[in-house]
């Protein structure tokens, strides 16, 4: 709706324009066949164009791919695949359209709920045509605003940092408060809020010109994110973003708008996440902490760790955090992360970790690491929650990892506090995580990160069950560890079960992408900070595992990968595109990761691959990316190369992969992911090397070796 | 003429779907919809009603076997089963759904059972009286020019 006209007009497009509110373009989005057939019928018979699906992720799909193409969404409230109110909040977060509700309840709570989301209006089944002929209303009175808002910017004060919230109906977190909530596009509560129209106009654009309302693609997204971990949540201020992200014809009155938005939704996903946090399956990431980001692949929330190789720390953090909950599963999965020395884990000096790690950070490390038993990942919560791991906005698309908790229930949750990394490690990753003694100790140390504490993320290598967990929990602690210390295994995560980890099973492949994106990011950090995995993290335990999982991993720390890099942004689209974006960049940050400790994080390599190579590299996930050398992986390399040896040996593959890896990466600290998933891939047969301490990661995890 | 009385029968018989409650006046919305663009539109509806609602009866069927019962899922399944049968307009049904979900949320187990078998057997009654009514409307409407629909 970037369409100023003021009346009449319809966005873009349709002919209907001049005919407004014939021709309205409306999608209708009802898991009852019926309903929406009726309401198909209806709403034709008020003239408008109507396109129906009965899936809302579909919907979500087809409104992402051109926001443009719709004027109005009308939404079920109870859907099996999404909650109405999520489908809600992420129209209004991404896509600022108007939507309203339909139900057959009309319990006062829920329509309050619906409002304060962000819902324009809530109809009660069934529904009536004069009902539906006055819908139109809501689009105009939002194109009405959006000019308002634009003609009169000067008004506000730009300083709209707080402000940039039009005042209209915060959408998701509908708080109150929200007013800061720049939640621009819906005018719903425009009363209510505080701001009022004033904030609207600052919304649209401080500048008085009509400009086109700023639409926060993707990309966009992605920067601001990246920006924001670069400066550190608590430092982020608009102006620094600004020009963080150098980005033409941006004010910094959108972005404080958007701040304010993705603060609250961090701080949502956070909730999440902590509640997640079970999983903790720390991979104990022996000395070679393993930081199998991996296994992220729910990470790809991990996004939040800003591409400002931060991801690296902060993505790994966060996505690992499954990974690194994993790791404090210690008792629970049994992850055992192997005693993945938590202290010795990976010192994440990058303090970019602690940040952005700070969800993951929050993971003791103390995980695992006594228990060998690979079955780490067992109180892994499906749901890799990596919720933001660290304030920093991290991963917090973690949150969304929701298919992956579904699936494999690798919410590594690990107990990032923060972190909301909830890895949701799968399950299954934890059993596979027993066997192995890798398990990836995320045990980042310090926790600032997100991993400190996680790091049993990657451990699952060792599990014969291929240690899935890798991706889910690894990619958390990744992050985490990064900046904490040592993810230790928390890479390991290899939960990707989706592969051969019967955890993964459930990530979707996207998630697990999207969480391997988010290990890559945590492995940025690593890079940046010569984390000084200790050595004693096996992470490789994984590695093993990951074979398996490769699959799915591969997804993961794409994702994580890219997560990192993208952090927020992936988190609020598609996650699973985003990582793979990432994911090479984040990719390279999980190399560093791992050559800190020698800890064979195989960072998703598979990120890029993830979809196409998931199955291979995982077990190498943990590749010790290290970042540009940043790493201190040759040092290391010895140390945790007899660690891993011995704990790879399981995976030998696997370890060399990462070690070849490593050696790839060595140089460019940020190989693209996809780079090392690639030379992964290739090594994957060959034994592990971890020659330069570089331990081949697989593809996976982000084996952010703690 | 044979055809008024025909539409005739076909008008009584409508009207005593609303009049025994059968029926409300969401049945009477779904036929306003109905026009050229759809000439069939109420029957094609009440087709994926049942269709769709058979499913859903099974499922409850099902959970109402688990022990112990699980009154949320209950509730749920039988959310979106009411929501079906209330958009075409089917009363009785709808009426005894309710009451299902009261001893849902009571918890009441045997009550949801019973309840049940009352939901079932008004949805049976109701299938039948519908498969006979639109019989009659395709007879009446088939030999002649137009479709005529009952009107009211």
């Amino acid at each position: 709706m970037t369409v100023e006209d003021q009346r009449g007009s319809l966005v873009d497009g349709d002919a209907g324009q001049d005919r407004f509110p014939v021709g309205m373009r409306v999608l209708a989005v009802d898991d009852d066949p019926i309903c929406l057939k009726v309401l198909n019928t209806l709403l034709q018979k008020c003239q408008y164009h109507v396109t129906t699906t009965n899936q809302a992720v579909l919907a979500l799909k087809m409104l992402r791919e051109n926001r443009n193409k719709f004027d109005l969404v009308i939404s079920d409230v109870n859907m099996p695949d999404m909650d109405g109110f999520k489908l809600l909040e992420h129209v209004g977060l991404e896509m600022d359209l108007p939507v309203i509700m339909l139900s057959a309840h009309s319990d006062t709570k829920l329509v309050m709920k619906g409002v304060t989301h962000g819902a324009c209006d809530y109809l009660l089944k069934p529904v009536r045509i004069e009902e539906l002929k006055n819908i139109w209303q809501h689009v105009l009175r939002r194109k009405k605003f959006d000019c308002k808002e634009q003609n009169k910017s000067p008004n506000e004060d730009k300083g709209g940092h707080g402000t940039g919230d039009s005042g209209q109906d915060v959408t998701s977190t509908g708080n109150a408060e929200q007013s800061k909530l720049s939640r621009k596009r819906k005018d719903q509560n425009e009363d209510e809020e505080e701001e009022d129209e004033e904030n609207e106009n600052e919304n649209e654009d401080p500048s008085n010109q009509k400009k086109p309302r700023v639409v926060w693609s993707v990309e966009l997204h992605r920067k601001f994110v990246a920006a924001v971990n670069q400066l550190g949540l608590e430092k982020a201020f608009p102006k620094k973003i600004l020009d963080l992200m150098n980005v033409e014809g941006l004010t910094r009155e959108n972005v404080a708008s958007h701040l304010q938005k993705y603060r609250l939704y961090l701080k949502r996903v956070n909730v999440m996440a902590t509640q997640q946090a079970s999983m903790a399956a720390v991979l104990g990431v022996n000395d070679s902490s393993y930081l199998r980001m991996a296994s992220l692949d729910g990470f790809g929330d991990i996004r939040t760790l800003a591409g400002s190789g931060r991801l690296s720390s902060s993505a790994l953090s966060s996505s690992y955090t499954p990974g690194g909950m994993l790791g404090r599963l210690n008792s629970t999965a049994g992850l055992t992360l192997r005693g993945i020395t938590s202290s010795g884990l990976i010192q994440p000096s990058g303090q970019n970790l602690s940040s952005s790690v700070n969800g993951l950070g929050k993971l003791q490390p103390t995980l695992l690491p006594s228990n060998q038993s690979a079955s780490l990942f067992q109180g892994i919560p499906t749901s890799l929650e990596l919720n933001q791991l660290q304030q920093s906005k991290f991963i917090t698309p973690i949150g969304d990892f929701n298919p992956i908790r579904n699936s494999t229930g690798f919410t590594v949750a690990t107990s990032f506090p923060d972190n909301r990394v909830t890895v949701a490690s799968s399950n299954s990753l934890l059993s596979s995580v027993s066997s192995n003694p890798l398990v990836l100790q995320g045990n980042p140390q310090h926790n600032r990160g997100a991993f400190g504490n996680q790091s049993p993320l990657g451990v699952v290598s060792r599990t014969p069950d291929s240690f899935n967990i890798r991706s889910g929990g690894s990619s958390d602690f990744l992050d985490n560890n990064r900046s904490n210390e040592s993810w230790q295994g928390a890479v390991q995560l290899s939960r990707f079960s989706s592969t051969s980890l019967p955890l993964s099973e459930p990530f979707n492949q996207d998630q697990l992408l999207s969480n391997n994106s988010n290990i890559s990011s945590t492995s940025p950090h690593i890079g940046n900070s010569p984390i000084s995995f200790p050595s004693t993290s096996a992470v490789s335990a994984p590695l093993e595992d990951s074979r398996g999982n490769t699959q799915c991993q591969e997804g993961f720390i794409g994702n994580v990968v890219q997560n990192m890099n993208y952090t927020s942004k992936q988190r609020w689209e598609e996650q699973k595109q985003n990582y793979n974006q990432n994911l090479n960049h984040t990719v390279s940050a999980v190399n560093f990761m791992v050559s800190a400790n020698g800890i064979v994080s195989p960072f998703g390599r598979s990120l890029e691959q993830n979809n196409a190579t998931c199955s291979k590299s995982f077990d190498v996930s943990l590749i010790p990316q290290l970042h540009g050398g940043a790493l201190s992986i040759g040092q290391h390399s010895e140390v945790e190369k007899s660690d891993l040896d011995t704990k790879m040996n399981d995976n030998a593959d696997y370890l060399l992969e990462q070690t070849k890896l490593q050696d790839g990466f060595m140089h460019n600290s940020y190989d693209s992911l996809d780079d090392i998933m690639n030379s992964m891939a290739k090594r994957e047969h060959n034994q592990m090397m971890l020659s330069d301490g570089e331990f081949g990661f697989d593809a996976y995890s982000l084996g952010s070796c703690l | 003429m044979e055809r008024n009385q025909m539409l005739r029968q076909v008008a009584v018989m409508r009207q005593s779907f609303f009049d025994q409650g059968f029926l409300d006046e969401q049945f009477v919305q779904l036929e306003e919809l109905q026009d050229d663009a759809n000439p069939n539109f109420v029957e094609e509806v009440v087709t994926l009603y049942y269709r769709d609602s058979s499913r859903q009866i099974l499922n409850i069927d099902q959970a109402l076997e688990r022990n112990p019962l699980d009154f949320n899922k209950l509730d749920t399944y039988m959310h979106q089963f009411k929501g079906s049968s209330t958009s075409i307009g089917a009363k009785k049904v709808k009426a005894e759904c309710t009451q299902f979900r009261e001893y849902c949320k009571a918890g009441n187990g045997e009550g949801c059972m019973r309840t049940f078998q009352q939901v079932k057997k008004e949805y049976a009654i109701l299938k039948r009286k519908l498969e006979a009514y639109f019989q009659q409307v395709r007879v009446q409407s088939g030999p002649s020019e137009t479709a005529c629909r009952p009107r009211n």
